[in-house]
């Protein structure tokens, strides 16, 4: 991997101190952490969202309030059409809230940037493009100006790399596997170095073998950048063994956060273990009690 | 797209067909298990396979001469014994052998030059061709950059939908006056009619193209801060390429059949005066001719575009 690649914030989980997950975490500790920065990394204060449509106003989310720590893994879960894709798009910026306030690393967040990156649901690469040239559109851009031509190739290949596609890094989207365009385009997104990557069901349309597949390499890609994220899925499995913290929503319309639930699972997550342990379970459950029995979705 | 899409579907159904011919034979001279044939015929080629492999390209022949060679020849053959009968029943029409005849005539010397009133038919499909190739570029130049525009930006869609919409319809021969008057001359009047006439499908084709870029794509140019010189030759350009070809081939067809009513009112030299001329003449025959001559070069114009259109396409 480019040395470039790497991030030098530290994930909160490495250092001792502070790194103890939330769920565990005494009052005081609490408050210390509270005052620095890093603690509020993103930042939603009061959001609320509304369309408008044809037949008048739709309320998306109604009083999100939402902290987000640098380094942590955050997974939005709820039924589909609860407004969780709505939370990622405004903290991408590529939606303005109705009312509310949202910042990252302390700053408003006023449109996309290049410390925001999306992966988005359908993969969105250019087709007329090969891997290779999709990721250098992002990198170009982001870093273009500071660094010269074989810099540039340079961090394209090794976000290929990283994702472990350098193989196939001269074919076109429409030649390799949905499971391959899923990973180039984890690759755009990390080789824009962001500080926040956010995800729309990433995996969503793969499947189950290969999104098990992806899931590991995601966790081993996240743990080596370091990087904060913010992942949008339906997948109780696919939250709990990824994620810090759980962000369960209500159902729409005017959907709100019902619940957070910290996942206190120590790291490397191995999901063979996993699959047998009580905490883990037990976290699945709760999941699952929230989505299935206190928010069930009304029969359609 | 029509047309490429049309042509690739017979020949789908096709190769399928021939596909299913093959399997029944296969399936008749070997009747074996289709598993253990299978298995059999991957590692050593079975005799049966080997009779198959023979007899394709003789098979192929024949497929494709009855799928494609012999329907087009039945309609020529058709249409040239309806020519021959209405002409048969009727005065001064000439039927087929006689305007053969004049064709051979006429094509054996094709660039002799008596002058602007007698040229040859060669020197007067070359300069329809050239008038075309003019008001058709300068269309292109203007239409298409102008389709980005409207396409890319509401506003600019707003501003020109009532414009456009009412010009469209317009018979491009309304405007040659209009062209005598400013350019006052024939030539660039005839010019500036194919101009406006094949300009409209390259703007509206453009610009529809540039209005359906998914908002996938939009997004990922919004998050990656893309700017709007590398969103148009990176996303919009590649995209809308396939939808612009559509409109260049709908406009080159517009122009080819506008040229004739054009040259016919302006004259010069071109194919369009050459038939009013010959009206005056009364030779028939070589109207006919005409009529063939316009004919195979509007097809062989839009062939060559749809034939460009494909290579460019990324799929």
């Amino acid at each position: 991997m480019h040395p470039g690649m790497m991030h030098s914030a530290i994930k909160p989980g490495a250092d001792g101190g502070t790194g103890k997950p939330a769920g565990i975490q005494t009052t005081k500790e609490r408050i210390l952490m509270e005052k620095t920065t890093h603690d509020r990394y993103v930042q939603l204060e009061n959001v609320n969202m509304s369309f408008v449509t044809r037949k008048g106003t739709f309320e998306a989310l109604r009083g999100i309030n939402l902290n987000i720590r640098e380094g942590e893994f955050i997974s939005v879960i709820g039924h589909s059409g609860c407004g969780k894709s709505t939370v990622l798009n405004l903290i991408a910026g590529l939606l303005e809230p109705s009312s509310g306030l949202l910042f990252c690393a302390g700053r408003e967040i006023a449109g996309p940037g290049p410390e925001r990156a999306v992966v988005f649901q359908n993969h969105s690469l250019l087709p007329w493009l090969t891997c290779t040239e999709n990721v250098h559109l992002a990198v170009e851009r982001v870093v273009g100006k500071s660094e010269n031509k074989a810099q540039l190739q340079a961090r394209t290949r090794a976000a290929l790399d990283l994702v472990g596609l350098s193989h196939a890094a001269e074919k076109r989207p429409n030649e390799i596997s949905g499971g391959m365009k899923q990973r180039v385009g984890i690759a755009r997104a990390l080789a824009m170095e962001p500080k926040v990557l956010l995800l729309d069901e990433p995996f969503g349309a793969l499947d189950a073998l290969t999104r098990a597949h992806l899931q590991d390499e995601l966790m081993r890609i996240m743990a080596k950048s370091g990087c904060t994220a913010v992942m949008v899925t339906h997948d109780v499995d696919e939250a709990v063994l990824l994620s810090d913290r759980i962000v369960m929503m209500t159902n729409g319309p005017a959907a709100s956060i019902g619940e957070i639930l910290p996942v206190d699972l120590p790291r490397p997550r191995k999901r063979l273990e996993l699959a047998e342990d009580t905490g883990y379970n037990h976290l699945r459950s709760e999941v699952l009690k929230f989505l299935y029995e206190r928010h069930a979705r009304k029969a359609a | 797209m029509r047309a490429v899409s049309i042509n690739q579907k017979p020949m789908e159904t096709g190769m399928s067909n021939q596909a299913s011919n093959e399997n029944r034979h296969g399936g008749k001279s070997a009747s074996v298990h289709p598993l253990a044939a299978a298995a059999s015929a991957a590692p050593t080629e079975s005799p049966a396979s080997a009779e198959k492999n023979r007899l394709l390209p003789y098979r192929q022949m024949t497929a494709t001469f009855f799928q494609w060679l012999l329907p087009p020849m039945f309609g020529i053959l058709l249409f040239i014994a309806v020519w021959a009968l209405i002409s048969y029943q009727s005065e001064g029409l000439p039927g087929p052998i006689p305007t053969w005849h004049a064709a051979v005539a006429l094509f054996s010397d094709p660039f002799y030059n008596n002058g602007p009133n007698d040229m040859g038919i060669g020197w007067n499909i070359l300069s329809s061709l050239e008038r075309v190739g003019l008001g058709f570029s300068m269309a292109a130049l203007i239409g298409i950059p102008l389709g980005f525009i409207i396409g890319r930006f509401a506003f600019a869609s707003r501003m020109a939908a009532p414009v456009i919409g009412m010009l469209r319809p317009v018979s491009p021969l309304a405007w040659l006056p209009i062209g005598l008057l400013v350019f006052k001359a024939a030539d660039p009047a005839a010019i500036w009619v194919i101009f406006i006439s094949a300009i409209w499908p390259m703007i509206i084709n453009t610009a529809v193209g540039v209005s359906k870029v998914p908002q996938d794509y939009m997004n990922v140019a919004r998050v990656l801060k893309l700017s709007e010189w590398k969103i148009a030759t990176r996303i919009l350009f590649p995209f809308v390429l396939p939808y612009m070809m559509t409109g260049v081939r709908l406009s080159i067809g517009v122009a080819w059949l506008v040229i004739v009513a054009a040259e016919m009112l302006t004259g010069g030299v071109g194919i369009g005066f050459w038939v009013w001329d010959e009206w005056n003449n009364l030779n028939v025959e070589h109207i006919i001719i005409a009529i063939f001559v316009v004919g195979i070069v509007g097809l062989l114009l839009e062939q060559t575009l749809t034939m460009i259109a494909r290579k460019f396409s990324y799929e």
